[in-house]
Formats: C-alpha cells, sequence, structure tokens
C-alpha cells in the first residue's frame, strides 16, 4: 500500500534507498530541507525509538503544512528529554501541559486557530502508550468523538518508561515490568488483558487511523502525510522499541520495530472511517522467538527451562492478528 | 440597560459581551444555565467568531481553555465543586503557564456526602492554585466582576475565578444593569498575548523545570499575585468611570468606622449581615462588616486597617478546614498578627445550611460581649451529631454516617433552619 511502487533494497533491510528515487519520491528526512522539527542535543537514550518516530513524524507533518504546525506534548519520555530547561530540542511552536490532558489541549489550539481565521495552521498532539491507553484516555476519546482537527500521534514503547518502566495497557503479555515481575508461576505481564488503540480509535469512526513502525520509515512518513491530507480526528500509532524499558541493544531497534511487524505481534495497517483499507503485508514470516529473544524483558520465557507454553501463546496472538487483517501474501 | 434576569443569564451575557473565543462547556449544577445561556448565543452566530465546545470533563475543559488560551484566544469556561476538584491539576498548570483564562465557579460544597448547594469549600480548595479569586456579593457584581476578570487576568497574564454563590446567585432573578457592548469594548482591549503558540515565530511553552529554576517561576506567580493587589482597586476605579458604578475591589466595608465589632465574610451572606447589623445599629450596637472581595491575593493591608480599629472580629465563613478550623479566618489572623484583638470563627452555611438573620442577630448579639467561642459552628444540630458519636461508641459496625443521620432525622430532606 505504499505509496512508492518501486522496492529498491539496501542488503539485508527493507529500506529503500533514496538515491535510487526520482527526488519528488523520496523521503522528507532525506533533504536538507527538512525542518529538523527535533533538534540534536536533546537527552534521549542511544537507540531510543520515540525520539526517532518523533522526528521522522514531525518532519512529515511539517513538510505537509508547509510549516504551519503546532504541536502538543504529553507528560513523559518525549517531553522530559526534549525539553530540561533551558534548553528545548523543539523548532516547532510546542506546548507541555499535563500527562493526561494532550488530545484536549489540542482542541484548544485547534479552535483557536479556527476562530483567528488561521486555517492554514495544523494541530498535532502526541504521547506515549501511557499518557494515550491509560492516563488520556478519556481527553482521547473525547477528541475523537467531536472529530476534532487534530492528528494524535502515540509513540507506543508498550510501558511507563519515563516513571521507571512500568506496565501500562499497552504492555505485552509475559513482559517483565517494575509491575509486572518475572516471578511467581505466571512470571510477567498477565495475558487477556490490554487495550487494543488503533481498533478503539477505528470505533469512534473518525477519517483516518494508521499504525506504522520505526522500522519502515518511509511507511510513517507516508501515513503521517495522509494523515494530514485528512481533516478532523485523526490517529497514528508508532511502534517505537525502548532499548532501556525492553532490555535490548541499543542498535537492535530498527531490527525489533521490523521484528515486530513481520511476526504479526504488531499489525501495520491504515483505516478510514472505521474500515481497515490496507494493510503492510509480511515480507518474511518470523517465528515470534525471534522477536522475543533479543528483549531481556522476556528472557524469563527462555533459558535452560522454556517457557513453551507461553511463547505459544504469543504465537497464537500473531497468528491471530495475521488472520484478522490478512498480513500475508496468499503466495508468501 | 435594568434587566430582570436569573444570575447564570446575567454572567453568560456578560461574558458574551466580553467577546470570548473559545468556551468550554460540561455540566454540573449550579453552574450548568450559564454555559446553557452561551451556547445558545454562539449556537445561534451571536457570538461569532467563537467555538464553543462540549466537552467530556471538567479535566478537559480546563485543558481545551489552556490550549486555547496558549494559542491566543480568550478562553472561558464555568464549573462547581466536584467538577473544580476534577479539574484541579488542570486549575494548578493554567496558573504556572501564566495562562489568562476566566472561569466562573458556582459556589457549591463538596462530597461526600454528595450536596449540590452553597458553601465555598470548592473554590477555597484551590485557593494556593494561582489563581486570583474574587467572590461576588450579588448578581450585578458577579456580572461586573467577570469583565473586569478578563482586563486583569490579561493584564497580568494569569487565571481568574469569579466565585458566586450557587443557587442563592446563579438561580435568583434579580435586577442587573446590564451594560453595552461599547462600554466593555472601551474597558477591555482584544487579547494581546505575552506569549503564544504560533508558526510564525515557534517557542516552547511547558518545559520541564528542575531546582535550579523552579523556585524563580513559582515565585514569578507570587509577584503577579502581588501585582494584583495594585491593579484590582485601580481596575475598579476605570470600571466605575466607564460603566458609572463602584463594583469590585479587593474589599468593601459597611458600617465600619466607629465599629467596636467588625464581621468579616464574602459572597452574597454579605447581604444578610449587612440587614443584621442594620437591625442592630438602631439598638445602638457599633458593629459593622468587611466584606473580602479579592480572596486571592489576599489584601492583608486592607483587612489590617479595617479592623484595627475595632476591639473584636467575627470570621463568618462558608468552609472548614477540617482538624483546624476556619481557612478565611486563619488568613485574617494572619493580617491582624501582633494586634490584640478577640478573634472568632464561626463556620455557617456549609452544603446550603441557610444563614437566618434571627441566628446572625443571636451569634453577633453573643459576639459583642465576648461571650463566643473560639470557634462556632452555627446552627449546628447538636443532638444528632451527638447521637452519631454515641452509636459509634457503642457500636463497631454502625454502618454509613449520613444515612444514620437521615434515619435520625425522619425527613429525607434539606433542612432549612
Amino acid at each position: 500500500m505504499s505509496y512508492q511502487p518501486v522496492k529498491f533494497y539496501q542488503t539485508g533491510t527493507f529500506t529503500v534507498g533514496n538515491r535510487l528515487l526520482a527526488p519528488v519520491e523520496r523521503s522528507v528526512q532525506q533533504s536538507e530541507r527538512r525542518s529538523n522539527s527535533i533538534n540534536s542535543g536533546h537527552r534521549a537514550c542511544q537507540g531510543c525509538g520515540e525520539a526517532l518516530g518523533a522526528r521522522y513524524a514531525i518532519d512529515a507533518a511539517m513538510a505537509a503544512s508547509n510549516g504551519q504546525l503546532i504541536a502538543a506534548n504529553a507528560t513523559g519520555c518525549l517531553e522530559v528529554f526534549s525539553t530540561p530547561y533551558p534548553e528545548s530540542s523543539w523548532q516547532v511552536p510546542w506546548i507541555h501541559s499535563l500527562f493526561g490532558n494532550t488530545p484536549a489541549v489540542a482542541t484548544g489550539i485547534a479552535a483557536a486557530m479556527k476562530v483567528k481565521g488561521r486555517k492554514e495552521v495544523r494541530v498535532v498532539a502526541q504521547g506515549g502508550d501511557g499518557g494515550t491507553a491509560d492516563i488520556g484516555f478519556g481527553c482521547l476519546s473525547g477528541m475523537f468523538e467531536r472529530n476534532d482537527d487534530v492528528l494524535y500521534i502515540c509513540y507506543d514503547n508498550q510501558g511507563y518508561m519515563n516513571t521507571g518502566v512500568q506496565r501500562s495497557s499497552a504492555t505485552p503479555p509475559a513482559a517483565r515490568t517494575a509491575t509486572t515481575m518475572p516471578v511467581g508461576p505466571e512470571p510477567g505481564n498477565v495475558f487477556g488483558q490490554g487495550k487494543n488503540l488503533p481498533e478503539i480509535a477505528m470505533a469512534h469512526g473518525i477519517p483516518y487511523v494508521a499504525t506504522a513502525t520505526v522500522a519502515d520509515l518511509r511507511d510513517l512518513e507516508y501515513k503521517v502525510k495522509r494523515a494530514m491530507n485528512v481533516h478532523g480526528a485523526r490517529y497514528l500509532h508508532i511502534f517505537v522499541p525502548c532499548p532501556l524499558g525492553w532490555g535490548s541493544q541499543s542498535n537492535d531497534t530498527i531490527r525489533l520495530a521490523r521484528l515486530a511487524k513481520e511476526t504479526g505481534l504488531f499489525p501495520v495497517f491504515e483505516a478510514r472511517h472505521g474500515e481497515v483499507t490496507g494493510v503492510l503485508k509480511i515480507r518474511r514470516k518470523q517465528a515470534v522467538e525471534e522477536y522475543l529473544k533479543p528483549q531481556r524483558r522476556f528472557a524469563h520465557l527462555f533459558g535452560n527451562d522454556p517457557h513453551t507454553e507461553v511463547i505459544a501463546r504469543i504465537q497464537a496472538i500473531a497468528d491471530r492478528n495475521i488472520r484478522k487483517y490478512n498480513l500475508l501474501d496468499e503466495e508468501g | 440597560m435594568l434587566k430582570q434576569i436569573e444570575g447564570s443569564l446575567a454572567v453568560a451575557e456578560a461574558v458574551a459581551l466580553c467577546r470570548p473565543e473559545v468556551i468550554c462547556a460540561y455540566p454540573i449544577s449550579p453552574q450548568t444555565h450559564i454555559v446553557e445561556g452561551l451556547g445558545k448565543m454562539v449556537k445561534a452566530g451571536k457570538l461569532a467568531p467563537c467555538e464553543f465546545i462540549n466537552v467530556e470533563s471538567e479535566f478537559a475543559a480546563m485543558s481545551v481553555a489552556i490550549g486555547a488560551s496558549a494559542a491566543g484566544a480568550r478562553a472561558y469556561t464555568a464549573t462547581a465543586s466536584q467538577g473544580l476538584l476534577f479539574m484541579a491539576e488542570a486549575v494548578y498548570n493554567a496558573a504556572g503557564l501564566g495562562l489568562p483564562i476566566v472561569m466562573t465557579i458556582a459556589n457549591r460544597a463538596i462530597g461526600a456526602p454528595i450536596n449540590i448547594w452553597n458553601d465555598h469549600s470548592d473554590a477555597l480548595s484551590q485557593r494556593d492554585s494561582g489563581w486570583i479569586q474574587l467572590f461576588a456579593e450579588t448578581n450585578q457584581e458577579a456580572l461586573d466582576l467577570h469583565i473586569q476578570a478578563f482586563r486583569l487576568a490579561e493584564e497580568l497574564s494569569m487565571p481568574v475565578m469569579v466565585c458566586m454563590d450557587g443557587f442563592i446567585l446563579t438561580h435568583a432573578y434579580e435586577r442587573v444593569d446590564m451594560p453595552t457592548q461599547q462600554q466593555v469594548d472601551a474597558y477591555l482591549p482584544p487579547f494581546d498575548p505575552r506569549q503564544v503558540l504560533d508558526p510564525k515565530e515557534p517557542v516552547s511553552i511547558g518545559a520541564m523545570v528542575g531546582p535550579e529554576a523552579f523556585m524563580e517561576v513559582r515565585y514569578l506567580e507570587h509577584a503577579r499575585q502581588l501585582q494584583a493587589l495594585e491593579r484590582i482597586p485601580q481596575l475598579a476605579v476605570q470600571f466605575k468611570e466607564i460603566f458609572g458604578r463602584a463594583s469590585g475591589g479587593l474589599t468593601q466595608t459597611y458600617c465600619a468606622d466607629d465599629a467596636e465589632t467588625m464581621i468579616v465574610a464574602m459572597g452574597s451572606v454579605l447581604g444578610t449581615i449587612k440587614d443584621t447589623i442594620d437591625e442592630m445599629r438602631a439598638e445602638g450596637h457599633k458593629i459593622g462588616v468587611l466584606g473580602i472581595t479579592s480572596y486571592r491575593p489576599f489584601p492583608l493591608a486592607q483587612v489590617r486597617e479595617a479592623l484595627i480599629h475595632a476591639k473584636r472580629f467575627v470570621v463568618l465563613e462558608k468552609s472548614l478546614a477540617v482538624g483546624m478550623g476556619g481557612i478565611l479566618a486563619t488568613d485574617v489572623r494572619m493580617a491582624l498578627s501582633g494586634a490584640g484583638l478577640h478573634g472568632y470563627t464561626v463556620v455557617a452555611g456549609l452544603g446550603g445550611r441557610a444563614i437566618t438573620k434571627k441566628s446572625l442577630h443571636q451569634l453577633f448579639r453573643h459576639a459583642v460581649k465576648d461571650e463566643l467561642e473560639p470557634i462556632t459552628f452555627l446552627d449546628l444540630d447538636w443532638n444528632v451529631v451527638n447521637k452519631q458519636l454515641e452509636r459509634e461508641r457503642q457500636n463497631r459496625h454502625s454502618g454509613p454516617i449520613a444515612e444514620n443521620i437521615l434515619h435520625d432525622l425522619g425527613v429525607v430532606s434539606a433542612k432549612f433552619g
């Protein structure tokens, strides 16, 4: 479903080489005219998926709005690492109010722009999975329901990383966090809980919902662009690995994001008005072990006495996603 | 123009005359009629350009106002009671960010037990939030204070609460003098924000501030409140020049010049107190009143000046610092530190308990003879209290308090003295 049908891959990756494309087809990020919305010097960890995702997303939104963008930001890693006083990485007008009110703050900004007649100015709101799925959920649902003209971006690293890696309602089953420790008869986060935010967003019938990962930044840029071409409430859920919280190597961030998609654990799709209109197919299906093993938060599932039944339950989740979203090509 | 109109609708019309640009609405009694009135005007296109947003909670109401104000729009909302508590985090945030939002508080008790009637617990719970808090005595004053509030808020870049007694004022039909649009426009210039989110000149608002600068940022909030102490009286003078009536200011006094006994209060109860004092004055008692209009900033100097020549003062307040006593009384005592006056605290009217002239006569007559206890709970039914205390002594499983008391009273209805 990518708008770029040509597929030139760098060796060992699925990354499209920009140099092989016509200038008009190249990514926003490769251009020297990119806006550097989140400038260098911020305090994100090495290999932070959120910093990467936010940079691509906001730069793409800046490109799509001709630089007429205002951003609201929830409390969380992104807010903290980008604005330790007296420094700010933000090259766009940016506001942080609270942890749980970012969609409503964005609604207020959009309303102000409307009454001021500033139709060209667009509004994005952004937060982590805790700020989105948990504490900000009421405000998010309200913003969706009113179809306010806001693009909300959730950077999903599957836990409260800023406060020291606690469970959120986006934490996957079996994962170790500081509040779901790998002890007792059912170590790690329990099965059968959690929220599927993209599907909840779709249930509001809003014009555009999409998921993306930092493994496919071209697709991420494309979805931001698509979202910015629509008015009303829009939701973009970006999968962003967290080396600190997941216990993964910082140079594995892209690989883990790709494996989340290639295993089927994180379906990459887009939807309009509550209906799925396209999915990013799995190119080379991987077993969930390949995704789980490099992460220490799942280390208790492996070792000398592996929890094969738990791994099988996680595989079942991936397989269900593959069926539900039709993630495999028929021939594939 | 003179009008006979409900307090809430008078406030709605006054807010409309202030040309609000974003109004956030969430229903809670007894505030609801205000935003209903505004919603109708916006829907009819009378306030264009103005966005009226039906939000999903008070927390969202204040948050939408924060976003709108930070983006340069004149933002307004109204709430009460539980609603104010539910938005408390955003209330502090609006003040910390220095956003000149104006909010009406239709003062109402806080549960449990749930109670929709008037007292000042809600607003006073937010007294340290950094908001200016103005208390109206009458509907006319409530109306006028809103016009002054926008001017004050935007001049100083800080938020203002206008507090009016729920039901007693919000639902009372009174005669008010509604100003003209020309008068309000002459008094209230367009909003010229000190900081604004604008792609033309990107700024970061709400950055994380550590120990190296937090105290300074917090002190600046305090400094703005001190500036408000200067500006509030000046704005009242300018208001009189344009609108032709005195309204607002930090404090007001009544029969205070030779008073030996001074009663201190806020809000609509001042009317009942003044009536009582008129009658006592006729009998020769030297008694007067100090009304606090600006509770935050608290006018320490003006309060001291108004009370220092009296022999005693009685703070009658519709609030209770549970485990301590009075809230307003504590502030008044602060204003009088070092002065040798007898001071009495009277907690009255909680949860809408009527404050009657009869009770006030009795209270004030004890006060002028220095026969009051340090703290009095006006018209508290000691039988009910003692019965419940005894029940709790006797029975570990004495059950829910409110239900027990309602059972003892035998009537499930509000008690009007």
